[in-house]
């Protein structure tokens, strides 16, 4: 019998049920909610008399509306009713049910996709659901974990199962070093150029080969939060030294002798070597330049060296309108040198990138130097209050406000523009975020995205520079 | 849950690809705690001039008229003929509560994004997907067309055009089951909850450490 992958063998180990029909009852170990897609889940638990099903299993805190500005008044002081009402029902939602949150004002507050992994409730070999599509990111930690929609969470409220089936394996297999002042984001934009937006669909994807052996926890992380930009619901990286030494010691990690026993069950988490993947896609990492979205798509990307594509040079008509629907909607020309594209506005943040490790890449670059005085705002937001923490012990926030960036309070903030950090309408945002849809960090704003050094680069500059050039000096 | 059997309607078509979840119900809309009154907004940002608030009254709005949905041939439509990898990027399941409070019943694409497919059959939506040879054709009729309408057999599994032709689509056993008798998905699993019992009191033991870890004993302030 061929070996199994990680995903299998995550999968078949919480397998309540297995149907004729394929579909599954699998059992979840953690359920991590925020205010956007639970109140409707919680309202349908309460109109059917049901309880959750295990409390111990779900932690929540509110990341999507939450003010990234003051907010010493506390939730009743955030300015748009309707974001109040809804940060106000995830608080009294969780106190009705006795659900653990991190509240607004909480230190441990921020995004759930850095405070799971944070607060060790992310564990490896664990299911991790979330109604949210970049739950992909707990991968990295071994686990699997995907996105569901809100029917989905008041389900596992309810039942501590998912209705689910198999997926397909894909390994990504990426070999070579990376270059310097190219990351994990860089990386992970490649890959989806590679893919395309739809080319994960179906599929489980195991990020894999001698590179990901260097790349940190944090850049993981990066790497899983995208899978669902190559239409893959699932990222994941098999369980080395550098995932235990992360976990160790986190408020949620198991301690003493369950520690022992936690990390010998867990020391099969990989893919046997004999594994049968559906797919397996090459990836050179050495060649990798910075990366930058041009277009509305992920999967519109190029290197910083490059230049907006010309739909002249393409056959498949899809891909012609959808070159030119872009180029309309973005501003550009076909052709025009990705150096040339001039900002208004930066985001440094996310749940892609708002972790320390990103700070201290985005302050390197910002460190001594000045925001250029053509850029409008630029803003850091911190991943959780405890990186926010930990930034400040560093004297990140510092080197930040000494160069014109403002140091903000954690949430998703600009990454899609549900509380008031948004683009106005024709607007240019070189953002650390995931996705540059049209519109999804303003009314017809402009996002193109980059790594965490490649937006404070550009907020030096104005435009769109070569972070390696600032890197070097 | 809505039953689905079949549905006949007008057909509105969405010709471009890659259509986001973003897109079929921006960001602001999501605020709402409710799972009604998304219809409105369906499309916000590509049907209205202006820039949508979440709660405003919609009647005065000025209209792209160059979008489908404003256009009066489509009026009163309720199965949406789209292209490929429709429904991509954000879980939310407000894009299917927008198409159904909207008026769609079902969704025809060469292909859907996995999140999105699924949330549809939680809110009776049904997302069929025939091949881009099919959907092509179906985009050529309807263009030439005014009034073309589609009827979606889901107990046969065809979609049949209006010359009779039929074109048959998969659909998983279990889901066709749920949607054709209108049953919740949490009713039918806690049948089963024996199974999720046994296998808890095994998966306790094997890893004790994924129980009672989340409290507020453990929460370090």
């Amino acid at each position: 019998m061929a070996g199994k992958t990680l995903y299998d063998k995550i999968f078949d180990a919480h397998l309540v049920r297995a149907n004729d029909d394929g579909s599954a009852l699998l059992y979840i170990d953690l359920q991590l909610l925020h205010e956007v897609t639970s109140p409707q889940a919680f309202e349908g638990l309460r109109l059917a008399g049901r309880k959750p099903w295990r409390i111990d299993a779900n932690l929540a805190t509110p990341d999507h509306n939450v003010p990234t500005t003051n907010r010493d008044g506390g939730v009743s002081k955030i300015v748009d009713p309707i974001s109040r009402i809804q940060v106000q029902t995830l608080d009294d939602n969780c106190d009705d049910f006795g659900i653990l949150e991190f509240k607004m004002n909480d230190h441990r507050q921020g995004i759930v996709h850095v405070v799971g992994p944070e607060q060790g409730a992310t564990l490896p070999g664990s299911t991790v659901v979330c109604g949210d599509s970049h739950t992909a990111t707990h991968g990295a930690f071994g686990a699997l974990a995907h996105g569901i929609g809100t029917s989905e969470v008041e389900h596992v409220l309810a039942t501590q199962c998912l209705i689910t089936r198999k997926m397909k394996n894909m390994l990504i297999k990426i070999e070579g070093e990376l270059g310097l002042g190219v990351t994990a984001k860089d990386l992970v934009l490649h890959i989806i150029g590679v893919l395309g937006t739809a080319g994960g669909t179906g599929y489980a994807i195991e990020f894999g080969g001698s590179t990901m052996k260097s790349i940190s926890m944090e850049g993981r992380m990066t790497i899983c939060n995208m899978a669902i930009e190559a239409g893959a619901r699932v990222g994941m990286v098999a369980v080395d030294q550098l995932t235990l030494d992360y976990v160790k010691g986190r408020p949620f990690a198991p301690k003493g002798d369950m520690w022992t026993l936690a990390e010998s069950d867990w020391a099969d988490l990989h893919s046997d070597a004999d594994a049968q993947f559906d797919t397996v896609v090459d990836i050179n990492a050495t060649d990798i330049l910075p990366q930058v979205t041009w277009g509305t798509s992920p999967e519109m990307v190029v290197a910083i060296d490059a230049q907006v594509p010309n739909p002249d040079n393409e056959t498949d008509q899809v891909k012609i309108d959808g070159i030119n629907r872009a180029l309309e909607y973005m501003g550009l020309s076909a052709d025009q040198t990705i150096t040339s594209i001039k900002l208004d506005r930066i985001f440094i943040g996310s749940c892609t990138n708002s972790r320390i490790e990103d700070m201290r890449d985005a302050a390197k670059v910002a460190k001594g130097r000045t925001v250029a005085s053509s850029i409008k705002e630029a803003i850091v937001v911190p991943g959780s209050g405890l990186v926010k923490a930990q930034a400040e012990a560093e004297g990140l926030d510092k080197i930040f406000e000494a160069a014109g960036f403002q140091w903000r309070e954690p949430g998703c903030s600009m990454c899609l523009a549900m509380n008031p950090d948004k683009l106005a309408p024709g607007e240019h945002c070189a953002s650390t975020s995931n996705r540059n849809f049209e519109g999804r960090q303003g009314n017809g704003g402009r996002t193109h995205l980059v790594s965490p050094a490649m937006a404070a680069a550009a907020a030096i500059a104005g435009n769109f520079v070569d972070v390696r050039e600032m890197v070097e000096q | 849950m809505n039953v689905f059997k079949q549905h006949k309607g007008i057909v509105a078509p969405i010709d471009r690809a890659n259509v986001d979840t973003d897109m079929i119900i921006p960001k602001q809309f999501l605020k709402s705690i409710k799972r009604s009154g998304f219809g409105v907004f369906l499309f916000d940002e590509i049907r209205y001039l202006d820039e949508g608030v979440a709660d405003q009254d919609c009647s005065n709005r000025p209209l792209n008229e160059d979008f489908v949905l404003n256009q009066s041939r489509y009026q009163g439509s309720s199965v949406l003929l789209a292209r490929v990898n429709f429904g991509c990027g954000s879980s939310r399941e407000h894009a299917p509560w927008a198409l159904e409070d909207f008026g769609f019943r079902t969704v025809i694409a060469p292909s859907f994004a996995d999140i999105f497919y699924n949330n549809c059959f939680k809110n009776g939506l049904l997302p069929v997907v025939l091949s881009e040879q099919i959907v092509d054709q179906l985009f050529s009729e309807c263009a030439a067309t005014e009034g073309y309408q589609l009827n979606v057999d889901l107990e046969r599994q065809v979609v049949i055009t209006p010359s009779g032709e039929e074109h048959s689509f998969e659909v998983e056993a279990f889901r066709k089951h749920c949607l054709l008798k209108g049953l919740d998905d949490i009713d039918l699993t806690l049948q089963n909850t024996a199974d999720i019992q046994a296998y808890e009191a095994k998966r306790k033991l094997a890893a004790p450490w994924l129980f009672g870890a989340i409290s507020p004993e453990n929460s370090v302030d």
